[in-house]
């Protein structure tokens, strides 16, 4: 998909916001580059040796000059500072509402899965106008999602998760490229964002096999592993209830209070003895290597819903 | 005469310098220097165990009470008496004692190598408990009881740190140990004295960073979190 | 230059380089400026293998498919070229070449402090060379230069524990060349040098040891941490045991990113040095100039996190990391500009060295300018990881640090070798390389915007037209480089025997014969005049 021939297509909301900085970037760079050099060449003429020896009178230096260009360029990154900076937070958290789409990077491919279930490897299908959030992590090692098109960019870890969000604002189709380097077909990890009418999204979720939602499989998945049975929901069970736990913080045996996130949750599921909550004993055995990345963050996907859930009241006693 | 020839002799002036003092001088600057690197050097890797030990302390605090804290202080005791003779060696060299200097050189080498034995036998007994990272993890009984409620497998980041710092700062200990035998030998010749004793300070000064070294790593590994 | 007489070139005058025969003379010399040649040899050695790769994979790139190699062969070729040239060319180019021959002559000095321990660095190197070609021979390494965990010390099956030996001990030789300098410089000056009197390669040099002697130290550490990972299987940094990735990468950067630094602030003393000369006038602002030197070494232990915004950091710290960012920007722009006020009413004159000089100002500026969009948080996220940051550090990297290097090859090498070299030549050489690196470079920003990442071995079909021309500039920049191989060792033999001071220029280097004695000075000199006196008298003006 070939945009202008200096920059990428503009298909996001941010797209023209970061393409003007960089327009902004780019004329201070020629303009002082072609200062320099100009300044340069008018000195090599008009001071060019004469005579050979000829000797030039010191000039120490001149401290209002050096104020000078001390000044101007302080003010300038200033300026660059600010704008980049106000840039970067304004796109750094996703608006409400955000469609919630989940990706596994692996050697050497991406696999996506949308909350209602369907899963794509190498494409992403996302809705045109509509904030789509991706919470993404690795199997193996350190890869990188990245969309030129939409100018938004982010590593993708094992062991733990990082996002990034997306407002499309044209239909068709973008690259997709793997960003960090990992390993031999690092190049070969590439795919395609399809951005598609609303109605035609929806048709496109629909169709295909009429799998599971993410929240059903990760439900079937926390009753065949045996997390139902401790995290009992009405909070009779040798482990805390997990309804409203999601998105909200936990008190812990330590006296410290966690957030309940994408990273806690995870955290909890294969290395449940870091964080014990308060009133709890650290019996909970893990499920490293026993769940894939994909059937944790379907587990997580279930666990949000629970999170939206009203918590059982409080029990008086500790279970021993 | 050119300045060459109307330059002080001294069998230990080196080419490059105008005189002894200005040797020495220079010395001095290079090994506190030196030790500034060594300083960053291992200070990477107290950062990184200060990341660990902060995401991770019941582990930490667990692995800790494995160790032997009786042989760590012993040992510290060992290393302080060993910088105590270290500084008597250059103070023998510095006034030209070449009894004194060897000898302390001598009981430096000697509660160097006390200390070396000890760690010796600590790390069999991280054999024998089964704790060494990767080549023999199978902590078990009571061992295992001091590190489940941490996790096991934080726990064996403690002790990779365990090996890992105390390791470097041992292998600095041997290095450590060949200087002083150098000087001993030179010291044995009667080479010191005191317009020339600058080998004396500088092996001094690296003896003590060793020893400040491990004044730091003591509290670090052995002493976390409560105790008995 | 002065017409002045020639010494003959019958009967040389005993010299470094004559002062002893056969391979033992050289092997185990303590002589500074033998130490040098020795590292002009090895360095050279690795900058032609490092060049080597580069070529192939600049070959490799004409196609969308990769016309060369196998994917997994151009991943260990940019490896090796990022490990070659970082490691064994960049870092110790200036500073063990024209550094260890200049510190003790500059200062008034008859060597370093430390000789032996200079000879020592110089071994160290080569043994850590060996073990990266060792790596290479047996199948190379294919991590890229920056060893990013976990694929370096758990996934990759290539000889990673090799080159990661090679690198970590040839840290040892930076670290001890930088110490080296420190302490010559501050106990070894001659009378009447005062710091403010010293010239500004050597507050250049200067500035560059604390770096080499702070950063190198953990880098060191973090290689030794990952060496672990790989033999033992321990997992420092791998997940699985509550490893953090990230923590390598921090580790690593806080001293990748001042390695930079180690790699610029010699070239800019060497600029600064061939400007005064080449337009016989003072540095403009000098103690300027001088602080600006020291304070890219302190600014530039901050930032590293730059390297880091879109790993999933927190947003505070990049911020932090981005504004710090750029402030170091604000003294190297100083210096471009006092550089350029020299020129100012001088007298200027076009040989080489000064069109290398002057190349460097250009194409730094530029280097430097194209930073500020990866200092900027919001550009930063689009650019990271695309040839726009190829881009950027090989504008800085090879049109300014080796630009410099080459420039300061030219201006002491009749100091050296005693030998002048054929200066049409070295202008044509210096003009092919400025345009060459130009057309290899430029089009990689537009790349970069496009989105093309780096590491790429084969890449989408839109992207060729703007490889193409990158690897045609490449070719041309290869020859460039022959070129002044080709004439410098044809000088040593037939080049027309150099004066004490060809140029002229001001320095104590420039008071003592070409190539100097093994002692440097006949009687250690008494500096009287401030640096860069290239002013007349003032008693013959005003």
């Amino acid at each position: 998909m070939q945009g202008l021939p200096f920059q990428p297509e503009q298909a996001s909301t941010i797209a023209k916001s970061v393409d003007y900085l960089y327009y902004f970037l780019t004329a201070i760079t020629l303009f002082f580059t072609a200062v320099i050099f100009l300044v340069i060449f008018y000195f090599m003429v008009k001071y060019r040796r004469r005579s050979p020896d000829e000797r030039p009178k010191a000039i120490e230096g001149s401290l209002p000059l050096e104020v000078l260009w001390t000044v101007i360029p302080t003010l300038l990154v200033a300026v660059i500072f600010v704008w980049g900076s106000v840039l970067y937070f304004r796109n750094s958290e996703p608006p409400r509402g955000a469609v919630e789409i989940f990706v596994t990077g692996k050697q050497w491919m991406w696999k996506v899965e949308h909350p209602e279930g369907q899963r794509e490897i190498n494409e992403l299908h996302v809705p045109l106008g509509r904030p789509v959030k991706l919470t993404m992590t690795s199997e193996d090692v350190i890869h990188d999602f990245f969309v030129p098109a939409f100018r938004v960019k982010k590593d993708v870890l094992p062991g733990r998760y990082t996002s990034l969000w997306f407002q499309a604002t044209k239909v068709g189709t973008y690259d997709l490229f793997c960003a960090q380097y990992c390993g031999a077909f690092h190049a070969g990890m590439i795919g395609s964002i399809v951005v598609q009418e609303p109605d035609e999204y929806e048709r496109w979720l629909a169709g295909g096999a009429p799998g599971e939602s993410m929240e059903q499989t990760g439900s079937k998945i926390f009753q065949s592993s045996g997390c139902a049975t401790c995290h009992v929901n009405d909070g009779t069970g040798l482990g805390p209830s997990l309804l409203g736990v999601y998105g909200h913080p936990v008190k812990l045996t330590t006296g410290e209070t966690a957030n309940a996130d994408d990273a806690y949750m995870r955290e909890s599921i294969v290395l449940p003895k870091a964080k014990i909550v308060l009133g709890y004993t650290p019996i909970m055995p893990s499920f490293q290597g026993q769940m894939t990345e994909e059937q944790l963050t379907d587990v997580l996907a279930y666990l949000r819903v629970l999170g939206k859930a009203q918590p059982p009241a409080p029990k008086g006693e500790v279970k021993p | 005469m050119t300045e060459t020839e109307a330059r002080a002799h001294h069998p230990g002036l080196a080419h490059q310098f105008q005189d002894l003092e200005q040797q020495q001088e220079t010395d001095t600057l290079g090994i506190w220097i030196f030790l500034v690197t060594e300083i960053m050097f291992f200070g990477g890797l107290f950062a990184a165990y200060a990341i660990y030990r902060w995401l991770y302390f019941a582990a930490f605090e667990g692995g800790s009470h494995i160790l032997d804290i009786k042989l760590g202080a012993a040992n510290t005791m060992v290393l302080l008496a060993s910088s105590l003779t270290m500084a008597l060696s250059v103070r023998s060299a510095q006034t030209g004692n070449r009894r004194s200097t060897v000898m302390f050189l001598v009981a430096t080498m000697i509660l160097g190598s006390i200390f070396l034995v000890i760690k010796g036998v600590e790390y069999n007994q991280k054999f024998e408990e089964h704790v060494v990272p990767t080549l023999d993890w199978a902590p078990q009984g009571e061992t295992l009881a001091k590190i489940a409620p941490g996790g096991v497998g934080h726990a064996e980041m403690y002790f990779i740190f365990y090996f890992a710092m105390t390791g470097l700062h041992a292998i600095h200990m041997i290095i450590g140990m060949g200087l002083l035998l150098w000087l001993v030998l030179r010291a044995r010749k009667g080479t010191f004295t005191g317009g020339y004793f600058g080998p004396v300070e500088v092996v001094g000064l690296y003896w003590h960073f060793v020893d400040i070294v491990w004044i730091f790593l003591f509290p670090l590994l052995y002493l976390i979190g409560g105790r008995y | 230059m002065s017409t002045a007489t020639l010494e003959p070139r019958v009967r040389a005058r005993k010299n470094y380089l004559n002062a002893d025969y056969g391979w033992r003379s050289w092997l185990f010399t303590v002589d500074h400026k033998r130490i040098a040649l020795l590292y002009l040899v090895s360095i050279t050695f690795f900058f032609v293998i490092g060049g080597s790769f580069a070529v192939l994979m600049r070959i490799h790139l004409v196609e969308p498919q990769g016309a060369l190699v196998q994917p997994e062969t151009y991943n260990k070729l940019f490896t090796l070229h990022g490990i070659v040239m970082i490691f064994f060319f960049l870092i110790p180019s200036i500073p063990a070449v024209l550094g260890n021959f200049l510190v003790p002559l500059m200062v008034g000095a008859r060597d370093l402090a430390f000789p032996r321990l200079n000879l020592l660095s110089w071994y160290i190197y080569v043994v850590g060379g060996l073990f990266t070609l060792y790596s290479a021979i047996a199948g190379g390494a294919d991590t890229g230069w920056t060893f990013y965990t976990p694929y370096s010390s758990t996934y990759s099956n290539t000889q990673v524990t090799a080159v990661a030996i090679g690198v970590f001990v040839s840290g040892f030789s930076s670290i001890l060349t930088g110490l080296n300098f420190i302490v010559t410089i501050h106990k070894m000056r001659a009378p009447g040098l005062t710091w403010f009197r010293m010239p500004l390669f050597l507050w250049s040099i200067y500035a560059t040891s604390i770096i080499q002697v702070l950063g190198t130290p953990v880098l060191a550490i973090v290689l030794f941490a990952l060496l672990l990972e790989r033999v033992f299987h321990v997992g420092i940094f791998t997940p699985a045991l509550g490893g953090d990735p990230l923590l390598f990468q921090h580790l690593f950067w806080f001293y990748s990113h001042p390695a930079v630094y180690i790699m610029i602030l010699p070239a800019m003393g060497v600029v600064s040095e061939i400007i005064a000369c080449f337009s016989r006038k003072r540095i403009f602002g000098y103690k300027i100039v001088a602080f600006s030197s020291v304070a890219i070494a302190v600014l530039g232990f901050l930032v590293w996190g730059h390297h880091m915004f879109v790993t999933g950091q927190s947003v505070y710290a990049g911020l932090i990391f981005s504004m710090l960012s750029f402030l170091v920007a604000i003294p190297s722009a100083i210096k471009v500009f006092n550089w350029t006020s020299t020129l100012y009413k001088g007298s200027i004159s076009y040989e080489a060295p000064m069109l290398y000089a002057l190349g460097f100002i250009g194409l730094f500026t530029m280097g430097g300018l194209t930073g500020l969009f990866l200092a900027a948080l919001a550009t930063d996220v689009h650019l990271n990881g695309t040839y726009f940051i190829v881009a950027h550090f090989h504008y800085i990297m090879v049109g300014g640090a080796v630009m410099g290097y080459l420039g300061g090859i030219h201006f002491w090498w009749p100091k050296i070798s005693g030998r002048k070299y054929p200066n049409g030549w070295a202008q044509l050489a210096a003009a092919i390389i400025f345009i060459g690196f130009n057309l290899t470079f430029f089009p990689q920003f537009m790349l970069g915007y496009l989105g093309m990442p780096r590491r790429y071995a084969f890449y989408p079909a839109e992207f060729q037209v703007l490889n193409v021309m990158s690897s045609a500039g490449a070719t041309v920049l290869g020859v460039g480089y022959l070129i002044p191989l080709v004439y410098l060792i044809w000088s040593m033999r037939y080049g027309p025997v150099a004066e004490s001071n060809p140029w002229p220029a001001t320095g104590l280097e420039w008071k003592t014969p070409s190539p100097p004695p093994t002692e440097n000075f006949a009687e250690t000199p008494v500096v009287t005049e401030e640096a860069y006196a290239y002013a007349p008298e003032e008693a013959a003006g005003d």
